[in-house]
């Protein structure tokens, strides 16, 4: 499995993606937050293990921050390789998630 | 369901059993006697299920099965050989010519309806396939039809600027039909250029149904005379309107002056653009400040720009991450350290754009994602001065030269504030929404004065004190309650200008007038306080009063940049 969730105690989800994060976890993605029970404090996206990360990503994670409440939304994205964290700063998306 | 069954045999006793086993499983049979008149039943009959003997007179039963396998082409028709041979090469043989299976004499009435019956259940499996690909590659071919003529519409949209500008070059590769990518590029009416590389997330036709109000937008507001940012502020609400939340479009954003050389560009969420300096034949790198277009609200979007100066011969590389992230065979990105190299093995300047392309189409083979490159020249002004006229003939450029006349009675002036809807009008003239604070503040000063020192005749010497100034603002209320008669009427001109224009807004209220000789001195003297009017004359460039002193005239002069 390329996708895979853990919810803390304190309600914190974590979505851990592994290899390339494209069009091909969209699914797998998408149910990683919505077929959870209760709303998460926060979502924690762990990209340690990513090597790839393409504009149909960019696009899951901004419906990961509608779903999650917008600009109220707190997520953070985490572990980021140099290439993956280089895509996300030149969408400039540090101004909608905490990465981190 | 029965079917119907060819048996071919040359034996009359094998053919009496055959056709007795058969019939009695429920299927029409027809008889062949040898191999050249199983041939022709198969062509009358269109059996489901052929049963061959091997040897037969004429035509073997090895060379019917051939001429039979040839005449079904795509269908299959399950060929089931009879022989009374055992050996391992003969049998082998028969599947080799395309015979489906064998059968051993004696026959056995079990094994023969097993055959029969796995046979028909893998033909129909094969029809269904059949069907569906059929289905499947109309569907396609359907689909390719629609796009193709949505393509035609799409590029008479996006394609009618001024991409063949001479100091433009672009360069497109379609990874679908449509492209993910789209350029646009417009001149000013002030005699600029404005181009705009998008790359939406994703390609085909959702990315090209979000370029249709791009460059609808982008058209329509340049020749009208918009702003860089007023331009971009309208794409983003629209296509923060119109995209699913998970799409957007990576953009960026160059307004040039030829005269000025002074060239604004905004980047959102593309990979670094290039500028090339040709005085040092050096290239600085261009980041990206801010998020893709269609994602934010009106509010949080930004509209911030870089300003650059750039000479005659400085180029600007625009380009699409489909360039840097262009994969060859072995998945490897072409990379920026790739492109750098290029810029760095460059000889001549004007043959760079070519050297990019050439560099990554030989790295990638097949282009896998799209791929959008524009490079901008800065040019002397006079390049484009033979072209001037197109702006002339092209769509309406809004607003430009016209008056309006509002007046305001006691039923609007107690309930309504028309500050508004003056202020929407003059948003109407091309270019002029950049000053809508001012206007605004000059509009209210103006307006506020007249209904309260002319239709109310308020003085504002009450207003020296804190006390006095709630004292002031509950009389304005009550004398407006009870307002029967009075007028506020607004006369606002416009003149273009070369480089913008000029808006002249007169004011006239029902009210006594004042002597405005005595303010005039007053002012002089560095007396008189009044912050409307002092806010008045360091906006506008002139502040007149007239007639008794209840009619002001202000003239506010504008230009683009």
């Amino acid at each position: 499995m390329a996708i895979s969730t853990s919810k803390s105690e304190d309600g914190k989800l974590t979505i851990k993606i592994q290899g390339r994060f494209d069009f091909g976890e969209h699914q797998a993605f998408r149910d990683a937050y919505e077929r959870i029970s209760g709303r998460p404090a926060e979502y924690v996206i762990d990209l340690n293990e990513t090597t790839y990360l393409d504009s149909s990503a960019l696009g899951m994670l901004l419906l990961l921050r509608d779903h999650a409440g917008g600009d109220e939304a707190d997520i953070k994205i985490v572990n980021c390789k140099p290439d993956v964290k280089k895509i996300l700063l030149i969408s400039n998306f540090e101004q909608l998630f905490a990465i981190q | 369901m029965g079917l119907t069954i060819l048996i071919a045999d040359d034996t009359e006793t094998d053919r009496l059993i055959l056709k007795t086993i058969v019939t009695k499983l429920g299927h029409r049979v027809v008889i062949a006697t040898d191999g050249a008149e199983a041939v022709e039943l198969y062509q009358q009959e269109h059996p489901a299920l052929v049963l061959l003997d091997v040897m037969m007179p004429n035509v073997d039963g090895l060379e019917a099965a051939r001429q039979i396998k040839t005449l079904a082409g795509e269908e299959l028709v399950p060929i089931i050989f009879l022989t009374s041979l055992t050996d391992a090469e003969s049998l082998a043989r028969c599947l080799d010519v395309g015979g489906d299976d064998f059968l051993s004499k004696p026959y056995n009435a079990t094994i023969l309806r097993a055959k029969i019956n796995a046979f028909n259940r893998m033909r129909m499996m094969h029809n269904t396939l059949q069907e569906q690909r059929d289905k499947i590659v109309e569907h396609n071919q359907y689909l390719l039809h629609e796009q193709t003529v949505a393509k035609e519409i799409f590029d008479k949209v996006a394609h009618s600027g001024c991409l063949n500008a001479p100091n433009l070059r672009a360069v497109q590769s379609p990874f679908a039909i449509f492209n993910g990518d789209i350029v646009v590029a417009a001149r000013k009416p002030s005699g600029g250029m404005m181009v705009l590389l998008g790359d939406f997330a994703g390609h085909g036709l959702p990315a090209a149904i979000g370029a249709m109000p791009l460059s609808e937008i982008f058209y329509g507001m340049i020749y009208k005379g918009f702003s860089m940012p007023e331009v971009l502020a309208e794409i983003n609400g629209k296509l923060k309107k119109v995209l699913p939340v998970s799409s957007f479009c990576c953009a960026v954003m160059v307004d040039i002056d030829f005269t000025s050389k002074l060239v604004k560009l905004w980047i959102g969420g593309l990979p670094d653009c290039y500028l090339y300096r040709s005085c040092t034949g050096e290239f600085e790198t261009l980041a990206s400040q801010h998020l893709p277009l269609g994602i934010l609200g009106a509010q949080k979007f930004n509209a911030d720009y870089q300003l650059i100066e750039m000479a005659d011969g400085d180029r600007l590389l625009l380009m699409s991450d489909g360039v840097i992230e262009a994969q060859d065979e072995s998945k490897q990105f072409f990379g920026v350290d790739r492109l750098l190299q290029v810029f760095k093995q460059n000889q001549q300047i004007d043959s760079l754009f070519n050297e990019i392309r050439e560099s990554v189409f030989s790295f990638i083979g097949e282009p896998t994602d799209d791929l959008t490159m524009v490079e901008v020249t800065m040019v002397p002004l006079e390049t484009f001065a033979d072209e001037d006229e197109v702006f002339e003939v092209s769509a309406a450029r809004g607003a430009q030269n016209w008056s309006v006349n509002f007046e305001f009675r006691p039923e609007t002036l107690r309930h309504y504030n028309p500050i508004p809807l003056v202020l929407h009008c003059l948003m109407e003239i091309p270019g002029l929404g950049l000053h809508n604070s001012k206007l605004y503040t000059i509009l209210s000063e103006l307006y506020s004065n007249a209904l309260e020192h002319g239709v109310l005749q308020m003085s504002s010497s009450l207003k020296h004190s804190s006390q006095g100034f709630s004292e002031y603002y509950a009389e304005r209320e009550s004398r407006l309650q009870w307002l029967k008669q009075g007028y506020i009427r607004f006369s606002i001109n416009h003149q273009p200008t070369v480089q913008g224009g000029s808006v002249q807004i007169r004011v006239e209220d029902s009210g006594p007038g004042f002597n405005y000789q005595q303010l005039q001195n007053a002012m002089d003297d560095q007396l008189f306080h009044g912050r409307g009017v002092s806010l008045l004359r360091s906006f506008c460039q002139q502040v007149v009063y007239l007639g008794k002193g209840n009619c002001v005239e202000v003239v506010f002069a504008w230009t683009n940049d």
